[in-house]
């Protein structure tokens, strides 16, 4: 395996906040900005760390107090942000997480880093929620640069449609919800609660079929920290070791079929629904 | 409109009974049976389970969608649980309606309906004494399509 390249930290804090309708940079989490928290993060696990913006932010009060990279094209998303960090510091990797990841843990970095292939063009987890692989909070090796300008020369920039066409290195997070990001004014309220409305809570689960053997009972009572079905069947899936992927199961809870993104609440039933074969 | 299990041998003549109707010109019904093939495998018997609470009101949704895309009169669907042996009956559906028309086709969409959302599972065992869940096991499998994809791009074994 080849030395390592350096590897630099990046906080993306150009997007909109156009669904939370206020900057999500300066949202406070246990009175401290987002963006600050996420500038602190990466601080302790890489040397230096710079906050990518847009043009139009390169006067903001919350950004100006650290190093910026600027976007070198507007309107294409974060892939521009990661390219510009390329343009700016060659030769270096990026460990890039996005400012609005109030859940964004040490652990979750340290894993990154331990598990980091620098071969790849990324290391990056896969989502627990729907299992694709998440580009805000990854290491971008350099060889991504120019696959980036590729991708962008294609009039494409969906970066996690690259880490899917490149060669990434995709890991299981052992933080499940080191990635849950806040978008919403109603998620913001829930998240900034804190450990008081954000402690685990009870849920009835039970099985049936490959489900029941799998797990090796047909009801229990857990104490967990997820809040929604996917989360829960991500715990539990690692847990017992169930064989099916989310995909092919549906979910139930308090007896009614439910989205996987439906947030529950203590004292919820829960059913994982394989396959059926009735007749 | 009526779905419901039981794990006892199924009455069709009572079943048959609960859809008599006064304008009702004729009658169809659907008897699924447990058979000793499947999927190239010899079975032997099988397990039925359900997940009762959600099953009975999805049944009875289908039950009613078959009401209101087809006009008939009656319609009734009962499923086995528990262990069945080689030609038992393991699922019922009959139909009353005013002409033949409607029931036949009834019977179909109820039958077609329940195999595919009622949360029911199906465990066949077999000669050679393996067993498995119907839909579960072999798709089981998908996942590591995934992960084959994932690690074909993993230069870590490099």
């Amino acid at each position: 395996m080849s030395a390592r390249t350096p590897l630099l930290g990046l906080v993306l804090a150009g997007g909109g906040s156009e669904r939370m309708k206020r900057d999500k940079a300066t949202l406070l989490y246990e009175g401290k900005s987002q963006l600050d928290r996420a500038v602190e993060l990466l601080a302790r696990h890489v040397d230096r760390v710079f906050v990518s913006v847009r043009a139009s932010q390169i006067g903001d009060a919350a950004r100006a107090r650290y190093p910026l990279i600027v976007d070198s094209v507007a309107g294409r998303g974060p892939i521009v942000g990661i390219r510009s960090a390329f343009a700016a510091h060659p030769g270096n990797a990026w460990l890039v997480v996005a400012c609005d990841l109030p859940f964004l843990s040490d652990r979750a970095l340290s894993q990154l880093l331990a598990e980091r292939d620098p071969a790849s063009s990324a290391t990056a987890y896969i989502s627990v929620h729907d299992e694709l692989p998440e580009p805000l909070c990854a290491i971008w090796e350099p060889k991504a640069a120019a696959q980036i300008d590729a991708l962008l020369a294609a009039g494409k920039d969906c970066p996690r449609k690259f880490l899917m066409n490149h060669a990434a290195r995709l890991l299981e997070p052992q933080d499940l919800r080191a990635l849950d990001n806040v978008n919403t004014p109603e998620e913001y309220v829930r998240a900034s609660a804190g450990p008081t409305t954000t402690h685990a809570m009870q849920l009835k689960i039970q099985y049936f079929a490959l489900m029941r053997e799998q797990s090796g009972r047909s009801e229990e009572t857990v104490e967990t920290l997820a809040s929604t079905p996917a989360d829960l069947y991500a715990e539990l899936k690692a847990r017992y070791g169930f064989t099916l992927p989310r995909e092919q199961l549906k979910v139930a809870v308090n007896s009614e079929f439910a989205p996987w993104s439906r947030p529950l609440a203590a004292g919820d039933a829960v059913v994982f629904i394989p396959p059926v074969a009735g007749g | 409109m009526r779905f419901r299990f039981t794990d006892l041998r199924i009455d069709t003549a009572a079943a048959r009974g609960e859809l008599l109707d006064p304008g009702a010109g004729g009658y169809a019904s659907f008897e699924g049976w447990v058979r000793d093939f499947n999927e190239g495998r010899e079975v032997t018997r099988l397990e039925y389970e359900a997940f009762q609470e959600l099953a009975l009101k999805e049944g009875e949704r289908i039950l009613a969608e078959a009401a209101a895309r087809f006009p008939i009169k009656h319609a009734l669907c009962i499923h086995r649980v528990g262990r069945l042996s080689l030609s038992d009956m393991a699922v019922w559906v009959g139909v009353s309606s005013t002409h033949r028309g409607e029931a036949f086709d009834a019977c179909r969409f109820i039958i077609d309906e329940v195999k595919h959302r009622v949360p029911i599972w199906k465990k066949e065992h077999y000669r050679n004494g393996d067993s498995g869940w119907v839909n579960c096991e072999r798709c089981a499998a998908a996942p590591e399509h995934r992960h084959d994809r994932a690690t074909a791009h993993d230069h870590d074994a490099a």
